[in-house]
This record gives structure tokens, C-alpha cells and sequence, in this order.
């Protein structure tokens, strides 16, 4: 649990740290799409290099990183093994009694994984070096033409800062509640799967219930300090466009001209 | 069942970016049949030394000793069962831990986890609903249908259920009114005489420590401070005071009286009765 990296913020003074939240925003959600254009070696390299550089620009220590993202290492295995299975096209590798490997299977299971691998990589980077109240407000601005639309903007900004801000304290609990249990005699590590399951429960129920009545209070609380909406409400941060959110795009830019020249 | 903490050290969320020391060379011997008070401002590692009584948290350097247990960082430990049966944990608010739907399943949990049979578990949960002070009848109940001090009574309940011979208090009575804490803390006091459990009682009030413990432990950012019987600890309270730590209100009451009076009442007095009747004396005796 401890070692948890997504929704986690690590301070740390870099470039990606200063950048304006909007163009970060807008930064990951390109890249998110032009993800998609790759379909070759060329292609994904570039890629590979491009969220390689971001990284060691981002200050947050690589090696911290992978360890965080372990558990979805099996999930990019699960899809690699489903590929080797399920593809059954181009020359036959290799088979194994009804085990078939084909070329096929092997590239698309190779290069899915990778993109996979990437989109995650990027998208913990933006909550890695972002404020989970710099996101909302980011995103608050992004969507704000849609607010003519009467899109409720501002309501899902607040609920988005609200279930963000109380991740930490959700794991808080959990660590707390697995620990009662375990000394009441749960084992949440070993024994059998069904032993496991069930374990669960006391472990669920009590989560729910304090969820609830955390919801309840943080409502009272908003209310007694005389929140009433969005409506004519002004901001403590002012998000400013600099420099390097612009030159940053525009790199971004670039990458994808490279990949729409290099993709076959 | 003897205790022994050596040299502990642990780190939170060690090798990362967020690594945090809690305690540092913490060694604390508490023999089988003492009461055990802990003592520290919020964040001076009390609670994370608690966690190391059950194995809940590996030491990352130094050892600890449970009964014939050995926990060390190297490996893990497997079947930590029955160490935990033996050390019961009463966590601070620890009513957020109930799940069942009725109050009787949900003590008979504990028990049943660790192998009793159903009909033992029904019995002892009959019995441990009486100890903290509620009736029978509760355990038809739905425990959330309860307000906030039976839940917290129901809650020890299931911890006492489970029999153990070291009972673990984090701040059992926080929240409370003052007639439950003084209850509650009576029905420990009881209990650790009757049954002659080793218990170890995390307070922030030195009343309690004062009047319960036969051994204090003073912790201070992660480390042992001081340690000693509440005489040797209460009576030299000026080391408590600089880490912004109270004394008893009797021990304060006596520092002032000595103070406006000029003299010296002899022995620390830790409970009214002392103290009124060593006042009594010195006035009697002709004090000014």
C-alpha cells in the first residue's frame, strides 16, 4: 500500500512541476491520442523517448516509479499473454502441443503492451507533478466554454477535488481497518483464495460506513463555512500561460508531425 | 507472557521518496503481569510501538521478543495466529472496526478467527458484553444501531473475547464522557488484576498513568524519553514540562502548595488521598 503511486503528488521543483496545469492537462490528452497513431518500431521509439525524456525531466526518481507501477506490470503481462494467445496471423513461430505463437501475436502483443505501458506512465507523471487542486482548477478552465452549454463545470471540478483529496485518507483507513482486523485474527495476506474473499468483508463494510459518514460532514462542514456553488466565486491561485507551456505543446507538436511522417 | 522490544528501530514507507524514521532504538522490556502506561505527544511513535506488540509492523533494524516469538526484519514471519490471539489490541477508536450484523457475531469474530468453536464464542461473548457493562440483551442488536460509547464498548468487547493474556489500550477512552472513561479504564484495571494480563495502556492522561500503571514509558520524537515507576517519574516532573508534558493535577496541586508554602511535603503523593492526608499532617504539624 505504501509503496501506491497513482493520485500521488511528489514535490519536487521541475520544469513539469512549473508548468501550467492546463497545458499539462492538454499535454497528456494529446499524447493519450497520438499514442494511437504508432504502429511500428519507428513509431513507438519515439515515443518511447519522448515519455523517457519527460520523465528524467520531471525530477521524480525513476526507480520510485517503476516500483509504483508493479502491479500493472501484470496487468500489461495479461494483455501480452492474451495477444500471444488469441493472434493467430503471419508465419507460425513456434508450437507447443495446441500452444501456437504466431509473428502476429508477437508484434501486436509487444507493441499493445508498450503503448499500454506509456499511456500509464504519462498520465501517473501529470499526478505525480500536479496538485491534485492544480488538476481541478486546470481542468475547471479547460471546461469552462462548456459552462454556457449549462454544463455543471464547476460541480464536477469540486466533486473531482473531493474524491482526489480524500484517496490518501481512504488508504489511511483502509491501513487502519486491515490492522484491526488482522488483530482480530483476519489474514489478509495468505491462506486459501476463498478465505481470502472473505476477508474481505470486515474489511468493506466498516469503509463504506465511515465513507458515508465522512460524506455527511464534510456537506455540513461546506455548508457551515457558507458554500453555495460556483456562482461569482473567485480564486485564491490565478493559473498563469508561460513560456514553457508553450514550448512544451509545441514539442509535443513536433513529436506528433514525426510520428504521422514515420508511421507505415 | 513477557515482552521485549531491542533496539527497534522502523521506518515508514521505507526506499521511497516519503520514507519517514517513526522510532529509533526503542527497547522496552515489559515482563509478564505489568501495566504498562505509554506516554508522548501525537507523533512521538506511541502508536507505531504498539503495532510492533502483535507484529502488525516489522521492525526494519533491532528485534523484538513476544513470548518465543522472535521478530527481526529479515524474513517474513509466517502464522502470526497465535501470536496475535495471545495480544489483543484495543486500536484507538476502535468501534470503527464492527461489520456484523448483530453485536454477537461480531465479537464471536475474533474468537472464531482463531479457532474457537461457535458455542465457546456465543459463551464468551454472554460474558465479555457483561465485563464492559452492557446488557444482555444488546447482543440482538445491530451494532450500528448503537450510539457511540456502546459502540465502543462492544467493539472491546470483541477484543476481550478473544482471551488474550496481553491487552494493548490505544487511548481507550478517547471521545468518551467522563463517566465512561472512568468506567472503562475501571473495568481494565479490574480485568488486569482478576486475570493477571499484562497490559499496556497508550494515554494522553496522566491521571490514568498515574493511577493505574506500574511503569511509565515517556517517548518523545520517536524515542525512549524516560522510563519508570510514576513515583520516580511524577516526582521530577521538569524534564515532562519542557516537553510541553503535564503531571497528574494532584502532583501539580502538591509542587504548588510546597512552592507557596516554603517546604517540602517529603514523598510525591499520586492519589487525593495521599495528598490530603500528607496536607492534613503538615498542617497539623504547625505548617505555615
Amino acid at each position: 500500500m505504501d509503496k501506491m503511486i497513482f493520485g500521488r503528488y511528489i514535490p519536487a521543483d521541475s520544469v513539469l512541476h512549473r508548468m501550467d496545469p492546463r497545458s499539462k492537462l492538454l499535454l497528456i490528452f494529446l499524447f493519450v491520442c497520438i499514442v494511437f497513431i504508432a504502429n511500428n518500431m519507428l513509431t513507438y521509439g519515439t515515443l518511447l523517448i519522448y515519455t523517457i525524456t519527460m520523465l528524467s525531466l520531471s525530477k521524480v526518481s525513476i526507480r520510485f516509479i517503476l516500483i509504483g507501477l508493479k502491479p500493472v506490470l501484470w496487468l500489461v503481462l495479461f494483455t501480452l499473454i492474451l495477444h500471444l494467445f488469441l493472434t493467430k496471423e503471419g508465419d507460425l513461430l513456434f508450437s507447443w502441443g495446441w500452444f501456437e505463437v504466431y509473428e502476429e501475436g508477437v508484434r501486436q502483443g509487444l507493441f499493445i503492451s508498450v503503448r499500454f505501458f506509456l499511456l500509464i506512465l504519462m498520465t501517473s507523471l501529470l499526478t505525480l507533478t500536479t496538485t491534485p487542486i492544480e488538476i481541478t482548477d486546470g481542468l475547471e478552465e479547460l471546461l469552462g466554454p462548456l459552462k454556457r452549454f449549462k454544463f455543471p463545470v464547476h460541480e464536477l471540478a469540486l466533486m473531482m477535488s473531493i474524491s482526489l483529496r480524500f484517496i490518501p485518507t481512504l488508504m489511511q483507513e483502509t491501513d487502519k481497518i486491515m490492522k484491526a482486523q488482522s488483530a482480530r485474527g483476519v489474514d489478509f495476506t495468505g491462506g486459501p483464495v476463498k478465505e481470502r474473499i472473505k476477508s474481505i468483508i470486515p474489511l468493506l463494510i466498516p469503509l463504506f460506513i465511515s465513507s458515508f459518514k465522512r460524506a455527511e460532514e464534510l456537506a455540513i462542514a461546506m455548508e457551515a463555512r457558507g458554500y453555495r456553488g460556483g456562482e461569482g466565486r473567485t480564486k485564491f491561485r490565478q493559473l498563469s500561460w508561460g513560456f514553457r507551456d508553450t514550448t512544451m505543446l509545441l514539442a509535443l507538436g513536433i513529436v506528433t508531425a514525426l510520428l504521422a511522417v514515420l508511421r507505415t | 507472557m513477557d515482552i521485549s522490544l531491542q533496539e527497534v528501530e522502523y521506518k515508514y514507507q521505507a526506499n521511497t521518496p516519503f520514507e519517514r524514521l517513526a522510532l529509533k532504538d526503542v527497547s522496552i522490556d515489559i515482563a509478564s503481569g505489568t501495566f504498562l502506561a505509554i506516554i508522548g505527544h501525537t507523533g512521538s511513535g506511541k502508536s507505531t510501538v504498539i503495532q510492533h506488540l502483535n507484529a502488525l509492523l516489522r521492525p526494519t533494524s533491532g528485534k523484538v521478543t513476544i513470548g518465543d516469538r522472535v521478530i527481526t526484519s529479515e524474513k517474513k514471519q509466517k502464522n502470526l495466529k497465535d501470536v496475535r490471539k495471545k495480544v489483543g489490541i484495543v486500536f484507538q477508536f476502535p468501534e470503527h472496526q464492527l461489520f456484523e450484523e448483530t453485536v454477537e457475531k461480531d465479537i464471536c469474530f475474533g474468537p472464531m478467527n482463531f479457532g474457537v468453536s461457535e458455542s465457546e464464542a456465543k459463551e464468551r461473548a454472554r460474558v465479555a458484553i457483561k465485563q464492559v457493562g452492557l446488557e444482555e440483551s444488546i447482543l440482538e442488536k445491530s451494532p450500528f444501531d448503537l450510539s457511540g460509547g456502546q459502540m465502543r464498548r462492544v467493539a472491546i468487547a470483541g477484543v476481550l473475547a478473544m482471551k488474550p493474556d496481553v491487552i494493548v489500550l490505544d487511548e481507550p477512552t478517547a471521545g468518551l464522557d467522563p463517566r465512561g472513561r472512568k468506567e472503562i479504564m475501571n473495568m481494565f484495571y479490574s480485568l488486569h488484576q482478576d486475570r493477571k494480563l499484562s497490559t499496556i495502556l497508550v494515554t494522553h492522561s496522566m491521571e490514568d498513568a498515574s493511577l493505574y500503571a506500574d511503569q511509565i514509558v515517556i517517548m518523545h520524537q520517536g524515542r525512549v524519553y524516560r522510563e519508570g515507576n510514576p513515583l520516580e517519574i511524577f516526582s521530577d516532573p521538569e524534564g515532562l514540562f519542557e516537553l510541553g508534558l503535564d503531571v497528574p493535577e494532584v502532583v501539580r496541586f502538591q509542587k504548588k502548595y510546597e512552592a507557596v508554602c516554603g517546604q517540602s511535603l517529603g514523598k510525591t503523593c499520586l492519589t487525593i488521598e495521599e495528598l490530603s492526608a500528607a496536607v492534613a499532617k503538615h498542617l497539623q504539624e504547625g505548617g505555615k
